[in-house]
């Protein structure tokens, strides 16, 4: 069996949030890690290895700097590596981005793509369904429980206040939930082959089935129109009144946040 | 693509076992008044199978038009006949705006059409609203009027993000469930109901469902949980713990509380809030009784509401509360759930 | 010169301290207050080849070197000391030994399960009479048909009891040596469960509270005779030799002590406020913090550059000792600021640093005083 994940280099939310002139984001300035929902789908990936010998290629799209994760995959165990990177795929939106993931991935073989359900930097969830629709596979998103029959894939997929058992015939892709498994850690002897294996590059030219204009800022629909960090809050009102009274202020807050 | 060609704002009406989601009527809400701005009417798509009884609702809640698409191959929520059905109604309608809800179902079936329809999508939005963009004109850039501009958290709510989608229709976003305000119900409103049939021929993206499990369980993490009524060691005894579920109760939300009242044995450790405890982020965080240890504050600041009361007027917690009352809870809180519930009861 | 790490090292840096703070840092309080030995994180430890990083893969290690397992105690000893002495014990003071001085027989059978966490190692030299005093001596090995039968006892033993391989120095006679006559050292490799070989009480101790430290019995224990290690009366100098890597790897737990205790502190001056402004305000908080800071990096330094003298080769005796002198001094000094610097909740046992404190004390003494540091160094420059 062959299977693809599809990782991300997010920067670590719990230090501050840093932007280019244009909105989009600066990524070079923020402490980089392996977006948690990607690690679980590798994770998922590495036990099918452990269990049917599976080979396993991660694949991102990024700077060159978001070999790092390839690296981190790879002492984590597996097989190969893809950094899908060019000057003209930045700024993509996750419609941009999807269509060239799908545009590299058609130079690889796969019986099962895995990627995460969201990235951490963007909470889309889009990404990885996306892909499916573009490489015309099924889909199953949120998937909470994995396991192989034969030819088919049968998950539960997470709904509010429900599960699906769901079966599809491979290839097909499914979007992992961090609840899906505990990630492993890196091996030392894991990190130091790593760094001696061959990343594949792929650029403009090795995507398959692609046009220009769907690439990059240029390609994607979506726009930024501002952004901005929130704002810490600081203390708010401060009221001393009779008990009735408190109950009606805080009724008319709770009315005006539309919270009732 | 011409984009004048799409018009109307059209709703993905989400139903589960014939029951339709909240955020769907929410949807509505929010659709008439960018219909409004738009000058342009609301169209309700409802997808389903045996889902016709749903139109009415849909109507009462703010749907001009309604288009169905009754069919057995959406009885369950399956990605592939969803995605063939709302990006068949888009391809054939042509709206110009589509929103979805942001819940397990939407998250899924927005992707999927955006791609299919071949246009964008912004996740998990909590403002929209109809303006320019570029927002301020930009030299050189022609500024776009009567967008949609689509404001969204991300980086796990550190930044905001505005977001519009200029040179492709429709302008799809997906919302999440409880921000937006459904209108005051007209009982006696109609919609135009338009059968749609986008014909399903099953292929190899259909995927079978072996199983539906439902979850019975009841206990909530309170990580999950929307509202949170949090007591400290303010609130005197373990006794008194039912004056905070009470007003749990009334607003649909759970009961957690400060390391002080696990340490007294008041409650177990997974109620507790804080560095040694969990991290939360509901909309609502009454902290009752909780003097705001910088523990305890770093567990709860992402709140997007922090009520604090508390008898201290000093408290930490009134720096991080976003409203703050000084006084005896015992003599607030019930009352205030009593109003709470009465409010719910006038409603339903 | 590069005072650079490597990128591996450093992405080895990130896996050990997520390992650390996720793994190790929530029990280290439960670990010191019930001063119980953390099996579970051993066994987690062994399953991602912590217990290996400098054995060659051939021998089932990680193929890593000297300065990456510096890092993985270091990282460990941020957040629990006894955690990190465990690994420091079991791969200096046993697996070195093996990996420098065994037969290729000796490695092909200790070394895999060592190094996979499989077995765990400890080491034998400190007697009730003799520490790292050679002459003073008194556990037997005598020679037996096929077997050498071992008498007498060993303590303050790391890893004792829940170890499964334990190197032991024993005394295998007397040699003449400038003209008086002394005793003949040599090592050993004794395996848990041997008969006559036993477990004396477990010390209770002022810090490191879960690491296990027992005396071991030795009473007409027999082993085979092929489990000497080395050559007959060398065993001192495998002794000193093994010490020189342990000091590495003590100087390695106390380095990280300080680093723990350092970050640990400043987070707290940041969120504490006195007379109305955060104490990090204060001057004196910023000189004290200098000041630890300046003398945390400097021991990072030494504790590096000896790591990497080892693995050159040759002697790194004095590297070794300056390391583990200044790391451990460092440790003592940093943790004591640490616990000014919080207060009355520094001496209490809900903060770390109030841990910290206690676990640094031992740096100074074990695997060679701070004392016997300055013999070793001032021996090389006098010599």
């Amino acid at each position: 069996m062959k299977i693809v994940v599809c990782i991300k280099q997010v920067p670590d939310t719990k230090g501050g949030v840093q932007f280019n002139p244009d909105g989009t984001l600066n990524r070079g300035a923020m402490l980089a890690i392996m977006n948690p929902d990607d690690k679980a789908g590798l994770e998922a990936a590495l036990r099918l290895k452990d269990q049917y010998g599976a080979e396993v290629t991660v694949i991102t799209m990024g700077l060159p700097k978001a070999s790092d994760v390839l690296v981190e995959a790879m002492a984590m165990g597996a097989d190969k590596a893809v950094l899908v990177t060019d000057r003209v795929l930045g700024g993509a939106d996750t419609w941009a981005t999807s269509t060239t993931l799908a545009g590299a991935i058609r130079n690889l073989e796969y019986d099962l793509i895995i990627t995460g359900r969201q990235a951490i930097d963007g909470d889309t969830a889009q990404v990885g369904p996306q892909i499916s629709e573009h490489l015309n596979i099924p889909v199953i998103s949120y998937t909470q429980k994995l396991e192989i029959e034969g030819d088919y894939v049968v998950a539960q997929r997470q709904y509010e206040d429900r599960y699906h058992v769901v079966k599809a015939k491979m290839p097909c892709l499914i979007t992992a939930l961090a609840e899906l498994n505990e990630p492993r850690y890196m091996t030392p002897g894991g990190i130091f082959d790593a760094y001696d294996a061959e990343i594949v590059e792929f650029n403009r030219k090795d995507l398959i089935d692609v046009e220009d204009s769907n690439l990059g800022l240029k390609g994607s629909p979506t726009k930024i129109a501002k952004a901005s960090d929130k704002v810490r809050k600081g203390a708010g009102e401060q009221v001393n009144l009779d008990p009735e009274a408190s109950v009606g202020y805080i009724l008319e807050k709770l009315k005006e946040k539309h919270v009732i | 693509m011409n984009l004048n060609e799409y018009k109307g704002v059209y709703v993905y009406v989400q139903q589960v076992d014939n029951k339709i989601d909240g955020v769907a009527l929410e949807l509505l809400g929010k659709a008439r008044d960018l219909a409004k701005d738009l000058d342009t009417d609301v169209t309700a798509v409802l997808l389903g199978s045996d889902v016709k009884g749903l139109v009415k609702k849909l109507a009462q809640y703010g749907a001009d038009k309604v288009i169905l698409v009754d069919d057995p191959a959406l009885k369950d929520y399956r990605t592939e006949p969803y995605t063939h059905a709302l990006a068949s109604i888009i391809n054939e309608f042509k709206p110009e705006i589509v929103l979805v809800g942001a819940t397990a179902i939407g998250r899924d079936l927005g992707p999927l059409v955006s791609a299919r329809v071949q246009t964008g999508l912004t996740a998990d939005c909590t403002q929209l609203d109809i303006g320019d963009f570029p927002i301020k004109p930009m030299m050189g850039k022609e500024q776009q009027h009567n967008q949609l501009l689509m404001t969204r958290p991300a980086f796990g709510g550190n930044t905001i993000a505005t977001i519009a989608c200029p040179d492709n229709r429709p302008q799809m976003a997906t919302v999440r469930p409880g921000v937006m305000q459904k209108i005051e119900k007209i009982a006696d409103a109609e919609a135009e109901v338009i059968a749609y049939n986008p014909g399903f021929e099953e292929n190899n993206k259909y995927v079978e469902i072996v199983d539906v499990v439902k979850s019975l369980s009841n206990t909530v993490d309170i990580m999950d949980a929307n509202i949170l009524v949090s007591g400290g060691r303010g609130v005197g005894g373990p006794e008194n713990f039912y004056i905070l579920e009470e007003l749990a109760k009334a607003i649909g939300g759970e009961v957690s509380c400060s390391r002080a009242v696990v340490d007294a044995g008041w409650k177990p450790k997974d109620l507790q809030v804080g560095q040694t405890g969990k991290t939360v982020r509901p909309n609502v965080y009454f902290a009752i009784g909780i003097s705001g240890a910088i523990q305890h504050v770093a567990g709860m600041e992402e709140a997007d509401i922090i009520i604090a009361i508390n008898k201290d007027e000093t408290a930490p917690i009134f720096d991080v509360a976003d409203y703050g009352i000084v006084g005896d809870y015992k003599q607030i809180v019930p009352t205030l759930a009593k109003s709470l519930e009465s409010i719910a009861a006038t409603e339903a | 010169m590069d005072f650079n790490l490597s990128s591996k090292h450093e992405m080895a840096r990130t896996l050990f301290r997520d390992f650390a703070e996720t793994e190790v840092k929530p029990l280290a309080q439960e670990v010191d207050e019930t001063e119980c030995f953390p099996e579970e994180t051993v066994k987690k430890m062994a399953k991602y080849g912590f217990l290996g990083i400098p054995v060659p893969k051939e021998y089932g290690g990680q193929g890593c070197d000297i300065l990456t397992y510096a890092m993985c105690v270091e990282e460990l000893a941020k957040v629990c000391g006894t955690t990190a002495v465990i690994v420091s014990a079991h791969t200096s003071l046993c697996v070195d030994p093996i990996m420098t001085y065994g037969t290729e027989e000796q490695k092909q059978k200790y070394l895999p399960a060592l190094a996979k966490g499989e077995k765990l190692g400890a080491f034998g030299l400190t007697e009730p009479g003799a520490g790292t005093d050679a002459q003073g001596q008194q556990t037997k090995a005598v020679l037996d048909g096929d077997e050498w039968v071992l008498n007498g006892s060993k303590i303050f033993i790391t890893n004792g009891k829940y170890a499964d391989v334990y190197i032991v120095i024993a005394v295998t006679g007397t040699v003449e040596k400038r003209g008086r006559q002394v005793k003949e050292i040599s090592a050993f490799i004794v395996e848990k469960g041997t008969p006559g070989f036993s477990f004396g009480t477990k010390e209770k101790k002022m810090g490191i509270r879960g690491s296990a430290t027992y005396e071991l019995i030795f009473t007409d224990c027999r082993i085979p005779k092929e489990n000497m290690l080395g050559a007959k009366g060398k065993g001192f100098g495998i002794a000193m030799h093994t010490l020189d890597g342990g000091r590495i790897g003590i100087a390695s737990q106390a380095l990280g002590l300080a680093e723990g205790a350092l970050e640990t502190t400043i987070e707290y001056v940041k969120e504490r406020k006195q007379f109305g402004r955060s104490i990090s305000k204060f001057q004196n908080t910023q000189f004290q913090l200098a000041d630890m800071a300046t003398k945390v990096k400097a021991a990072q330094l030494m504790v590096y550059r000896a790591a990497e003298a080892k693995k050159r080769g040759g002697n790194y005796s004095v590297e070794a000792s300056m390391a583990k002198l200044y790391a451990a001094e460092t440790a003592m000094e940093v943790t004591t600021k640490a616990v000014q610097l919080h207060g009355g909740y520094g001496y209490i046992r809900e903060y770390d640093v109030e841990r910290m404190m206690r676990d640094a004390k031992i740096t100074e003494i074990y695997e060679g005083t701070s004392e016997v540091q300055r013999m070793v160094i001032a021996a090389d420059l006098l010599k």
